[in-house]
């Protein structure tokens, strides 16, 4: 059986808002029953403010999907549209104190289902962009698409390359396998991963060749430049991140506000990692703050 | 309330006479039975009567046929990778789509080393087509390693003529192994009478305790262990025996011999009047299954317009333990591959509960439940967007289609 907070247990068994909507002026249908998982919520909507002021579903699903879905309502019930657009899905998970990471999923399935159903309200077309694979990675909640999709975009070869670009692989190691089989359907073999050390990685594909080397300063300042334009993004979630120190291939940044010791704090590490992955045009390790005093 | 327990193809609760007789091989009774003195000759012969009772249970012609293993998953991988290894020009293996992971998993590692895996199709009910069957072997041959079917299945209780089957892969020279773990001690087996090779069994279906299985592997079968090392089962199984295990198994299979009859009337009578009870009530349901020729003790039934896991959370929280056939752990897992090979809708599939029954579930555990499922159902067909007052809405294929379906 899952291990499911309280407060999960306590919107399955008495879900808020469940139902068909009389009146509803906007409704989304998001799911996939071959997965098992499919939601439909409804919105009744103050078209002079745009205030939801009713909001109502009706899931085909897991205990979780189901929790979920009354988390949602909840939330962005008394909200305006554009309020209600900026509820995450961290923010239903966060609600409920948390989902196992096989069911983040349905959190999701939520914030897409009020996409959904403010797109139909508004009359427009909403199209999701939506593919997730086999769970691969189980501690950080990475699936077979994410992981094929970063091999492709990136060109990866080894398993470790795919963990420092996903962090899929970097916790338990228990996926390792897994990964390499990902690998060789994306690849058509698996490339070794012996060690090179003090190598140039020119096989890197994001290493170019013609990249001229930055200076040190040249090289903090691009650390600067690309974590500033993260800020925004996390800001919007109530987090923020500084730099702290750059050592080597090490960067070391202090996470603040709801990131701080939030559950997902391994995974916005590893986003923050790929963007300067990508700009640096090398392979680097974000740690957070707390891990310059064990070294 | 106490507690109710309908989930006996997962495991069973060991029965209390086995616990007792175990015990003295946790104290007193410590020897290793392969050492010489007087604490290794008593367990010694308590493993030789242990292997006499399986061999009782399984009808098996000769003792030593008896190989413990430690679960019935080593017994699969052990038939399996024995008869590619023993047989290295046959790279070829017939299965069915419907097997445990135990065998389904391993087919698909060998098939990325290479081998050549045949998995029969089933129809509606779970069966299997004997002419497929027969025109495989034909067309395969002697580059066929060894057919694996199981002898009843897991979700559903559905058994296949593993006898029958065994008798057409012998015809033809080709070794037959079937993962009877679901079928051991709930219907009577006289192995020295067929032309099965191999059998795998395990100990936790069957009231013993869990960490104990048993490859039955027929005189004169040619075999590689799985596991080399010391002389322990006649080197077909190196590793100091489980004693304690191994005689509690003992007595488990000598307990199920005698309620094997208790097992096809009893206990059938009892999932009979479940699934009569259950059906009686909620609309919309349906048995999965070959409804005719199938254990006695499973009912996997088909609610449609929910999913599965929301009914075992609301029957758990009345005290009452099922599974479900469809296990929600990523965003892109399906339901159980033998409802999917069965060709259920997945409406009906992501429904499915599966009540298991063992011989001490009473009339009374039964109609507690009988009473219990339809409202969980009712309930949950409230937040269904299939199901709208007393029925599904009409066209629900249509009514209802959410996006990236």
């Amino acid at each position: 059986m899952w291990d499911y907070s309280e407060k999960v247990r306590e919107h399955f068994f008495n879900p808020r808002n469940s139902g068909p909507l009389e009146n509803a002026n906007g409704t989304g249908d998001v799911g996939s029953i071959k997965c098992g998982d499919a939601l439909r919520l409804m919105l009744k909507v103050n078209p002079e403010t745009e205030i939801i002021e009713d909001a109502h579903f009706q899931t085909f699903g897991c205990g979780s999907a189901i929790a979920s879905s009354s988390a949602l309502t909840e939330i962005i019930k008394g909200k305006t549209l554009d309020e209600a657009l900026q509820v995450s899905n961290q923010d239903i998970a966060d609600y409920l104190d948390g989902l196992p990471p096989e069911k983040m999923h349905c959190s999701v399935m939520g914030r897409e289902a009020l996409q959904a159903a403010v797109a139909n309200y508004r009359g427009e077309v909403w199209s999701d962009d939506h593919e997730e694979g086999d769970l691969v990675c189980k501690c950080f909640a990475i699936d077979a698409v994410m992981i094929e999709d970063t091999i492709r975009a990136n060109g990866l070869k080894t398993r470790e390359e795919v963990t420092n670009y996903t962090k899929a692989g970097g916790g338990c190691s228990a996926c390792h396998e897994k990964i390499e089989d990902v690998l060789i359907a994306v690849n058509g073999r698996l490339y070794s991963s012996e060690p090179k050390p003090n190598k140039a990685p020119a096989n890197l594909p994001s290493e170019s060749p013609v990249k001229p080397k930055l200076t040190n300063y040249q090289r903090i300042r691009k650390i600067e430049d690309t974590l500033e334009a993260i800020r925004p993004m996390l800001q919007r979630d109530h987090g923020d991140v500084t730099l702290i120190e750059v050592d080597g291939k090490k960067i070391y940044v202090a996470l603040s506000g709801a990131c701080q010791g939030c559950q997902m704090e391994a995974a916005t590490l590893g986003g923050i990692q790929h963007k300067l992955v990508e700009a640096l045009g090398e392979l680097v390790q974000v740690l957070p703050v707390g891990a310059m005093a064990h070294n | 309330m106490k507690p109710i327990y309908m989930d006996n193809n997962a495991t069973t609760a060991c029965d209390p006479a086995v616990v007792e007789a175990m015990l003295p091989f946790f104290t007193e009774q410590f020897g290793n039975a392969s050492s010489i003195h007087s604490f290794g000759a008593q367990v010694g012969k308590a493993l030789k009567e242990a292997r006499g009772r399986v061999q009782t249970l399984l009808g098996a012609a000769h003792d030593s046929e008896i190989v413990f293993t430690s679960c019935g998953t080593e017994s699969d991988s052990t038939a399996i990778l024995s008869a590619i290894k023993a047989q290295p020009e046959r790279r070829t293996i017939i299965t069915t789509v419907v097997e445990h992971p135990a065998i389904l998993t391993l087919c698909d590692q060998l098939e990325k080393e290479g081998y050549v895996v045949h998995k029969l199709k089933v129809n509606k009910k779970g069966r299997v087509d004997l002419d497929e069957y027969k025109s495989l072997l034909g067309q395969f041959g002697d580059r066929v390693a060894i057919v694996s079917v199981m002898w009843a299945n897991n979700e559903t209780g559905t058994l296949f003529p593993v006898e029958e089957m065994a008798e057409m892969a012998h015809e033809k020279g080709i070794m037959f192994h079937t993962d009877a773990v679901q079928a051991v001690g709930k219907l009577p087996i006289d192995l020295k009478s067929t032309r099965i090779d191999m059998l795998s069994l395990s100990g936790h279906k069957l009231h013993a305790p869990k960490g104990i299985g048993v490859l039955y592997l027929r005189r004169n079968t040619r075999f590689r262990p799985l596991l080399r090392g010391g002389h322990q089962e006649r080197g077909r199984r190196a590793g100091t025996e489980n004693s304690a295990s191994i005689v509690g198994l003992g007595v488990a299979c000598e307990l199920a011999m005698a309620h094997m009859e208790a097992e096809n009337t009893v206990v059938k009578r009892l999932r009979d009047r479940l699934e009569r009870g259950i059906l009686g009530k909620v609309p919309n349901a349906f048995v999965n299954g070959d409804t005719l020729y199938r254990l006695p003790n499973t009912a996997s039934i088909a609610f449609e317009y929910v999913e599965g896991e929301g009914i075992l959370l609301m029957l758990n929280k009345q005290g009452i333990a099922a599974s479900s056939g469809s296990a929600c752990t990523s965003g892109s897992l399906e339901p159980s591959h033998v409802m999917r090979a069965m060709g259920i809708p997945y409406t009906a599939a992501h429904g499915t509960i599966r009540f298991s029954l063992s011989r001490y579930n009473t009339e009374e555990e039964v109609d507690r439940v009988i009473a219990a499922v339809p409202p969980v159902i009712a309930q949950l067909r409230k937040l269904s967007p299939y199901w709208s007052g007393e029925g599904p809405v009409p066209n629900p294929e249509q009514a209802f289609q959410p996006e990236y379906a």
